[in-house]
Order: structure tokens, then sequence, then C-alpha cells
């Protein structure tokens, strides 16, 4: 289905709204919307909710071969997807672009960031390593799905408990979650995404746009930082700003 | 495992249909079926029961009932369609066994004809306007249906129209007019510039059009507003500021889920303030 149009009433309400300081929620500018994090009953299962937004997040793992040119690290896989009970707008077939576009943001905060410690998913170097996937699914669009998926990325991975596996000469044994307690995985820092919307060629700024305010935004800033005031990513879209 | 599900085949299976009105302001599922009054006699206690034929020619006592939304005619009786509660009116007057029907939360809107709803203009191709109300397929609205339509008053595409619908069926693409069937406006066309469009359930509003809704009545004595309902779920308000527009809207969406209580506490806050 085509999304429903945004109406000239609309649009005009809303920058005037902007431009006056008042959100349609009653947030102020610097507000974020309420966040609920609940886990379910499988190591790594979580599901962010962001006001109404709502994402899922599930890490699972599995014993591969390498990389050829990284044979001593683990691999680390993400996949976004919006699902079509997302938005009437998110079919099979017609999202594309947006979802390019938030699937290489999420790799770029997540695996180029080094959050994960790589080597320590190392079993048997050029042999056996672990493959860390990280799905994340999302179930409701209310606006900034990219914070919303950035931090049910890194609490599912906070969360994950991979099998234990020794390593004695030429054997390698995997233990079951019966024999042996699951490990949890090495996690360096948490990088989360904070997105900034930009309006009426950057004079106005908005923190957590929810729908409605995406669709009136002029450029986007997402920053994805963690706590020691590191910046592991920086974005910046839309149109030119003065 | 099989054994729960076989007991609650059976009694599914065994079960009479009930009275519709015993059943009133109850919650009714799909696939119930319901006995109008007149038929409860007649299924009385036990299966077959053998009547005499009555030889008086007493006429047939029928009552018309009209079978209202979420509900369907299967064979003599009622079959429920959709969840929800069961409601009935009595005929305001004289004959008729009145209205039955079923009360459910529905966001999702259906074009049916004769209903008034607010759309969006989407696009404008030959001399008809595609207008978005909503439903599965954008209506159609020719540049001609508005009083007073010349070249210069047309809507632009992005408008917001409130109009009625002439043409709403499921097997073709709804046609909706600006115009009543004596040629005027009657309070249709496009709906002004400002205001903020929001978008509720299809319950909350039939609650607020009834006729002696008290919300509206308190919402007006709040501040001077301008306000438009449509029938496929869109409100359109409008008020002096931009600050009592918001406030207007974040009532009018949260009064779904209050008690009347509740509601007047509110009230009585924002008009001290």
């Amino acid at each position: 289905m085509k999304e429903t149009p945004l109406s000239n009433c609309e649009r005009r309400f809303l920058l005037r709204a902007i431009e006056e300081k008042k959100r349609l929620d009653g947030r102020q500018t610097y507000d974020y919307r309420n966040i609920r994090i609940s886990f379910g009953t499988d190591y790594g299962c979580c599901i962010v909710e962001l006001g109404k937004t709502r994402v899922l997040g599930q890490v699972s793992c599995e014993l591969v071969s390498p990389k050829l040119n990284r044979a001593t690290e683990g691999i680390l896989f993400f996949n976004l997807e919006l699902s079509q009970m997302a938005a009437p707008a998110f079919e099979p077939g017609r999202q594309s672009d947006l979802l390019v576009k938030l699937n290489r943001l999420m790799e770029r905060c997540l695996r180029n960031s080094k959050c994960i410690d790589t080597e320590s998913l190392c079993v048997v170097a050029g042999e056996k390593v672990w493959q860390i996937r990280v799905d994340l699914h999302l179930l409701n669009h209310d606006g900034n799905i990219i914070d919303a998926a950035s931090i049910a990325a890194i609490v599912a991975l906070c969360h994950f408990r991979r099998p234990d596996v020794s390593v004695q000469g030429d054997e390698v044994t995997l233990y079951t979650p019966e024999e042996r307690d699951p490990v949890p995985l090495s996690i360096h820092h948490m990088p989360i995404c904070v997105s900034f919307a930009f309006f009426q060629q950057g004079t106005y700024l908005l923190v957590d746009p929810n729908e409605r305010e995406e669709r009136v935004m002029d450029g986007l800033l997402v920053i994805a930082m963690n706590k020691h005031r590191e910046i592991c990513t920086i974005q910046s879209s839309g149109s030119e700003m003065q | 495992m099989a054994e729960p599900a076989s007991v609650a085949a059976e009694s599914l299976a065994g079960s009479r249909a009930r009275a519709a009105r015993t059943v009133l302001g109850q919650v009714v599922l799909p696939g119930e079926e319901l006995l109008l009054p007149e038929q409860e006699d007649a299924e009385g206690p036990g299966g077959a029961v053998e009547r005499p034929l009555s030889l008086n020619a007493r006429a047939c006592s029928r009552v018309r009932v009209v079978c209202g939304p979420g509900l369907r005619r299967c064979g003599d009786r009622l079959l429920v369609t959709k969840c929800g509660r069961l409601r009935h009116k009595e005929p305001g007057s004289g004959s008729g066994g009145g209205v039955y029907w079923v009360d459910s939360q529905q966001k999702r809107y259906v074009p049916v004809k004769g209903d008034h709803v607010i759309g969006i203009v989407t696009a404008k191709s030959g001399d008809i306007f595609k207008v978005d109300v909503g439903g599965s397929e954008p209506a159609s609205l020719s540049y001609l249906s508005f009083e007073g339509a010349t070249k210069r008053n047309r809507p632009n595409v992005g408008d917001l129209i409130y109009g009625q619908f002439v043409v709403a069926n499921k097997d073709m693409e709804p046609e909706m007019v600006c115009i009543d069937s004596c040629g005027r406006a009657n309070g249709m066309g496009v709906i002004g510039q400002d205001g903020l469009l929001f978008k509720v359930t299809l319950g909350l509003i039939r609650k607020l059009l009834a006729p002696d809704c008290e919300i509206i009545q308190e919402v007006g004595k709040l501040y001077p507003l301008e306000i438009v309902f449509g029938m496929n779920g869109r409100i359109w308000v409008k008020a002096k500021t931009i600050q009592q527009t918001l406030i207007l809207a974040n009532i009018l969406e949260a009064c779904e889920h209050m008690t009347s209580d509740q509601r007047k506490q509110i009230f009585s806050r924002l008009a001290e303030s």
C-alpha cells in the first residue's frame, strides 16, 4: 500500500509548532520518549520500545570457517528487517532505500567501532570461529528507527551467552548449556545512536523525531557515541543546511 | 491433548443458539448464532417440539428487525461476524423490532455509502481528483461536485476535503462529492488551511458524534474552536493558538480510555489554568 500522504495543513501546522518550540506530544527539544527494554526467555532476545516504535532483537551463534584474510577473528553479521506490520508502506519489494541506509548505519556503528572483541570469538585459528548473527525486526514504526535498533542490537549482544568451548591439542569440545554454563561475549563498549532532526534549513533542531516530524524534516544527523565520550559513527543526510 | 479439544468441539456443536435478548451488552464472538425474540418460544426446551398447527386466522406476528454492522442474516437467525458487544436499539415509532448491531474496535476504515469523511487530495487526473480516505483505494471526486465550482476555486493536491460517499461498495472504487442532493455545500468542501489533523479509532468517532455526547459540550466550553469529524477516523481541529490546538488534540485522543470522572477532573484543571 502507498503510505498516507501528508496534507499541506499538517505540514504547515507541524512547522509552525516547531517554530514555537512545541511538539505534538508535549516534549521539549531535547527530550527522548520513554524507553522500555524487555527480555525474552532465550539469551539474546530483547524488545525495545521507544515510545511506540518497537524493535525486536535476537542474537544467535554458529561455528563456521573464518574468512581467508582474517583467520583469527570471528564474524559479526547484522541484519535489520522492516516487517510489514510496522507501517502500511512497508511492502516486501518496496523498502530498499531506507533498508539499505539503515543496515549500513548499523554495520558502521557496531562492527567498525569494534565494540565486540572478535579475537575472542576464535576457536581454532584458521579453521573454526564463532559467527555471531544479530537479527533486528522493526515491529512498529513511529519514527526514529535507528536509535531503537541500535539500542536493541547492543542490548541483545550484552544479554547473549554463547556455548562454552574448550580446545585440547587437536580436539575441540563444545559443551551444551546443561554441561557447562554458557559464556557471555566480550564487549568493549556500548555505542548508542542519537538522532537529530533539522527543520527549516537547519534553523530548528529536535532530538528523537517521531513519525510526523520525520516527514517534514529537512535533514537528519545521527551520532553514535559510547559512555567514554568517543564518537563511533556520525552520519548526516538530507538537504543542505545554512 | 486430543481430549480437551474434542470436549470443546462437542460443547460448541451442542450449544444452542442463544437468544439475542439475553446477550445484550455482552461480548459475542464471530460464528455465534443468535435467536430473535419470536423464535425463542419455538426452540423451547429440548429439540424437536411438536406443535399443533394453529387454525385460527391470526396474522403471523413477524416484526421487522434491522441487522446492523457485525451481524448477518443466516437462514432465520443472526450470525455474528465481528467480535464486540451486542447492542440493541428500540424502534422510534410504532412497528419494527429495532436494530441489533455489534460494537467493535477498529482503526481501519471501510467506505460506506452516505458517510461523511475527511480526505486528502493526492492527485489530479482527467477531470477528477483522487482523494485518500484511509480505505483500500483512493476515492474519486469530480471537479464539478463543489458548490459554486469554477476554475479558480479548485482544491490543490495536499488539501483536506470534507465530503460524502455516493458510491461505496467492495467491487468498485468509491466516489465522493462535496455537495448534497439539493446542490448545496452544507458544510462540505475544502477545509481551511490551518489546524491539526489526527487519527483516532472509529469507535471513538461514533461515540463523539452521538447526539448527547458530553465530551463535545465540555470541550466547547473550554476554548472557542472549529472541529470536523470524519467517519474514517480523522479529526481536524483548530483553535486560536497552537498550544490550545495541541491540548484539544491530546484530550480527544485520550478520551477513549478515560472514565467520565477522570475526564471531568482534567477539564476542570484545564479550565482553571
